[in-house]
């Protein structure tokens, strides 16, 4: 099993959970976060006093998912995420060694 | 004259929902989450403040009635001075005719929203205990004077002997050129800017300020607020009328022209500064912002109000452009100054109070100098803003030094990082995570439902049955209603 992360523009995050759900993942944890790339944050502006904003938010979507599905996961993510401008976000893998489903007790690939 | 006095208490209402909440939210809006309760307390407390002193003495300063004519040996100096009227005279509304009741009550709320203006400078970093000291001082040697000059008949209206009198001469028994100042851009914004100034010089620059990032936290208050300010503001100037005849037709006929001159003229100037502020804004940094045009109508606002009853509905908006132009620029002199006018009292209600009251000598339609009528109109306006601006400074000066040396005015550096919200109120603003673990701990209310004694137990021995008000639960107490 593999930990998907993603880290994306909420606005796009719409688009990305409805390609999900039309590929068949069933569920998900999205949460707000902040934080900054390569595009070191923006400026604002308020009345006249520049300041230099270095947390942007973004959406951070955690899956847990069948190995043969991760690479899938990831494409459907990158390709619906994608704007083609800076701050896009990005997309990790890790390994995940165990899971059980609280309701059940069922573990693993069961509690996907 | 019924629709008048119903249009005074409309306006005096209308007058006080500026402070509470308009300018509550505006300046709320612009602090840090973590002072943002400060910045409201500091406009709510001074509704309770300045509202209990007002109808002590404010009233009796500024109005009892000690024309000029009648100063004599028995009269006071400062009376005779025209500098404020007895304090003692109508103390506490004493001897203040009701059918004047409805004009203390427009009046409060002036005195009021003046002082709160001040705490846009001093934000995040004054203490509660030396603000509620510094209102009803500063409203007694700053406003009362100044509002009694003005519009008391004092040394700044135009009676003989008053600063006009002696710099143009008198004609007819009055100043041969009346200052104007309709609804208080002396008395309010140029008094309440320059207060705002001595105390940011004299309290010091928030710890962190140029360095940190102090950006406003809640816009959409802030946009609420400036809606509000506006709305309020047709109570402030449209009230402000002042009859020139006794005749009720007269009155009636001046009434109807003149009130809805000042409506116009307030909302074109508002409309008129805040495209102003924009443009600026736009050229300068690129983009329009949401701060700019809230602060362009309070500009707008501002400036209009000395000058709302002597200017065309075009004069009005040239003057309205100019102070959305010109306080757009003077916001940024603070940082390069160094000094910490945290809200912008000075670059909003200094400048603009300032433009409106010397615009007056350009644009009155009646005695302008852009109507062809001279310079007089236009040094007697500089005269009173710079006389405004001395007394002021200097009464706000005093003030804001005794306590300085005495209780000290700013709370401890460490509570300022941790946020005055906390430390000077116990309180924080925002709960966005459901209580954040918090769980109630021993209270007033806690206790209050509880039976006095465990139930079963027998009752004392001589007590009678009913009559104690520890009495467990049969009737229930209110305290017990909220509890439960």
């Amino acid at each position: 099993m593999k930990l998907i992360t993603a880290v994306i523009k909420p606005h796009r995050w719409e688009d990305v959970r409805e390609a999900l759900e039309t590929f068949g993942v069933t569920g998900m944890t999205v949460s707000e976060v902040s934080g900054y790339g390569r595009q070191k944050g923006h400026t604002e502006v308020y009345r006249g006093a520049e300041y230099d904003i270095a947390l942007v938010p973004k959406i951070r979507i955690e899956i847990v998912v069948d190995d043969a599905d991760a690479e899938d996961i990831v494409g459907i993510i990158v390709k619906t995420a994608q704007t083609g401008r800076i701050g896009d976000g990005k997309v990790w893998t890790s390994p995940v060694e165990g899971v059980v489903r609280v309701r059940t007790g069922e573990q693993d690939a069961a509690a996907l | 004259m019924d629709g008048y006095y119903t249009w005074m208490l409309i306006s005096s209402c209308l007058v006080l929902m500026m402070t509470t909440p308009g300018l509550a939210l505006f300046y709320g809006g612009m602090s840090r989450s973590k002072s943002v309760l400060n910045m409201m307390m500091m406009s709510f407390s001074a509704l309770g403040v300045v509202g209990i002193v007002y109808a002590l003495w404010g009233w009796s300063m500024t109005y009892s009635s000690v024309p000029w004519a009648a100063a004599d040996a028995e009269n006071p100096g400062w009376e005779a001075a025209k500098l404020f009227a007895s304090p003692f005279d109508q103390f506490g509304l004493s001897d203040t005719l009701p059918a004047n009741y409805v004009f203390v009550a427009f009046q409060l709320t002036f005195a009021v929203i003046t002082a709160a203006l001040i705490s846009g400078a001093v934000a995040d970093r004054v203490k509660f205990s030396s603000w509620l000291v510094f209102l009803p001082v500063w409203v007694t040697l700053s406003y009362f004077p100044l509002a009694h000059q003005v519009w008391g008949g004092g040394f700044l209206s135009n009676v003989e002997g008053g600063l006009s009198a002696l710099t143009f001469g008198v004609t007819d028994g009055l100043a041969s050129v009346a200052p104007i100042d309709y609804a208080g851009g002396t008395v309010v914004h140029i008094n309440a800017g320059v207060a705002g100034l001595v105390l940011a010089l004299l309290i010091g620059v928030r710890r962190g300020f140029g360095r940190e990032p102090m950006k406003p936290h809640n816009l959409t208050l802030t946009m609420i607020g400036a809606g509000l300010l506006w709305f309020g503001w047709f109570g402030f100037n449209a009230g402000s009328i002042v009859f020139t005849s006794t005749e009720e037709s007269e009155m009636i006929a001046q009434f109807t022209t003149e009130t809805g001159l000042v409506w116009l003229n307030t909302t074109l100037a508002t409309c008129a500064a805040m495209l102003g502020w924009l443009l600026v804004e736009k050229l300068r940094d690129g983009k329009g912002t949401s701060l700019g045009a809230a602060s362009g109508v309070v500009a707008g606002l501002v400036a209009i109000t000395p000058a709302c009853g002597a200017l065309s509905p075009l004069g009005s908006m040239a003057l309205g452009a100019v102070a959305g132009g010109l306080c757009a620029l003077a916001v940024g002199l603070k940082y390069r100054f160094g000094y910490d006018d945290s809200l912008d009292v000075v670059g909003v209600h200094l400048v603009g109070g300032l433009v409106g009251t010397i615009g007056i000598g350009f644009l009155s339609t009646t005695t302008g100098l852009l109507y062809g009528e001279g310079l007089r109109q236009l040094v007697v306006q500089v005269l009173v803003a710079l006389y405004a601006m001395a007394w002021s400074g200097v009464a706000t000066l005093v003030i804001g030094l005794a306590i300085k040396l005495t209780i000290g005015w700013r709370i401890d550096h460490e509570d300022e990082v941790e946020g005055i919200d906390f430390t000077e109120h116990g309180e924080s603003a925002y709960d966005l995570t459901g209580g954040g673990g918090a769980r109630r701990t021993g209270s007033v209310l806690a206790g209050a439902g509880l039976p006095t004694r465990p139930p079963g137990q027998p009752q004392a021995e001589g007590e009678p049955a009913g009559e104690t008000p520890e009495q467990p639960s049969d009737k229930p107490t209110e305290k017990q209603g909220a509890s439960a």
